[in-house]
């Protein structure tokens, strides 16, 4: 009795699994918002001169077509800063949309390389690509929520 | 009032608010758009046509300014052959448009060297050139970046910002194109510009 029931568990469970894959695979991609956000905070500047390192924006962005395509930099320091490909004077924002895949080079004094690259991917095809990418989705967010609770 | 009226003036009213909402909307430029915008720094350089460059020179047309040097191999010629191309699709609307192509290689680049170099794209181009301290400091104004960086034989180039700045009819520096962009996307950003 007891073994029926843990086979009948492992088929239901099995098929859950297979449900969700398919669902992850399958399902159109969608997001709340196209942009994405990288803002300086109040006080950058002063960190700054105080010798803290303060990194904000990522060496390589990447972005996807048709999802967040749309870079948005917003200066909220009371000083012009330099950020990724444009002097943004304070509480300017900078909005940068992309609608071709491709590698963007920018030149950018606030990285050491002095250089920042936005990666442009294509929006990811039903199956194995979505698969992969809200795979990447989930491992992001698993990271973020790691990184909020330590 | 009674409530049928008092329900055709709150639709009168929320019809309005959106098409308020909807006329005032940004425009999407294909472009990096800066909001709000701000007075494009001035600048007084040599310009290749023989006289100064400014932006008060320009007020009333738009403005499309990348900065360059006339031995760039690659990205410098792409650009303005791109502009070049832009002003052609304009056609006639092409006369609101000036192109200000400056120079961040004083020490090459003469105003009469940009002028011959500018020619072979269109000869409504004009060049500016300064010292090297006038166009540091118009650079640093600009957000933009020049570095030298040596060559084989004691020649050398210059890595440098490769965006084009999209200066409105009143001066405001509206928007920045990144370089790699093609004339179609110029076209529409200038059309929206020069319809406001």
């Amino acid at each position: 009795m007891t073994k029926r029931w843990a086979r009948q568990g492992g088929v239901l469970l099995l098929v859950l699994v297979l449900a969700a894959v398919g669902w992850a695979a399958l399902a159109p991609l969608t997001t709340e918002s196209r942009e994405a956000l990288f803002e300086i905070p109040p006080g950058t500047f002063a960190r700054r001169m105080a010798g803290d390192k303060v990194e904000i924006l990522p060496d390589t962005i990447r972005l996807t077509l048709g999802l967040n395509d749309v870079l948005l930099l917003k200066n909220l320091d009371d000083v012009p800063q330099v950020f990724g490909p444009a002097l943004i004077m304070p509480g300017q924002s900078f909005r940068l949309p992309f609608e071709h895949a491709s590698t963007y080079s920018f030149a950018c004094t606030a990285h050491a390389s002095g250089q920042m690259n936005v990666v442009v991917e294509p929006h990811p095809a039903a199956g194995w690509p979505a698969l992969r990418f809200r795979w990447h989705q989930l491992q992001r967010l698993s990271g973020w929520a790691a990184e909020k609770t330590s | 009032m009674t409530v049928l009226t008092r329900v055709a003036t709150l639709i009168a009213a929320l019809t309005l608010g959106f098409a308020l909402c909807v006329a005032h909307a940004a425009p999407a430029l294909k472009a990096g758009v800066f909001e709000p915008p701000r007075q494009a720094p001035e600048f007084t350089l040599h310009g290749s046509d023989g006289s100064d460059v400014s932006l008060a020179r320009y007020r009333g047309k738009l403005v499309l300014m990348s900065f360059g040097f006339t031995h760039c191999a690659a990205v410098c010629p792409t650009t303005l052959a791109t502009l070049a191309q832009v002003r052609e699709k304009l056609g006639p609307q092409a006369g609101a448009v000036q192109v200000v192509f400056v120079t961040v290689d004083p020490e090459r680049d003469s105003p009469a060297r940009l002028k011959a170099y500018l020619a072979a794209f269109d000869s409504s181009f004009v060049g500016a050139a300064a010292k090297p301290e006038v166009l540091a400091a118009m650079r640093k104004n600009y957000g933009v970046v020049a570095n030298k960086v040596a060559m084989s034989a004691g020649d050398y180039a210059v890595d440098h910002t490769s965006s084009i700045f999209l200066i409105d009819r009143e001066g405001k520096l509206r928007a920045m194109m990144p370089y790699g962009r093609d004339a179609g996307d110029f076209v529409h950003d200038i059309k929206l510009l020069l319809a406001q």
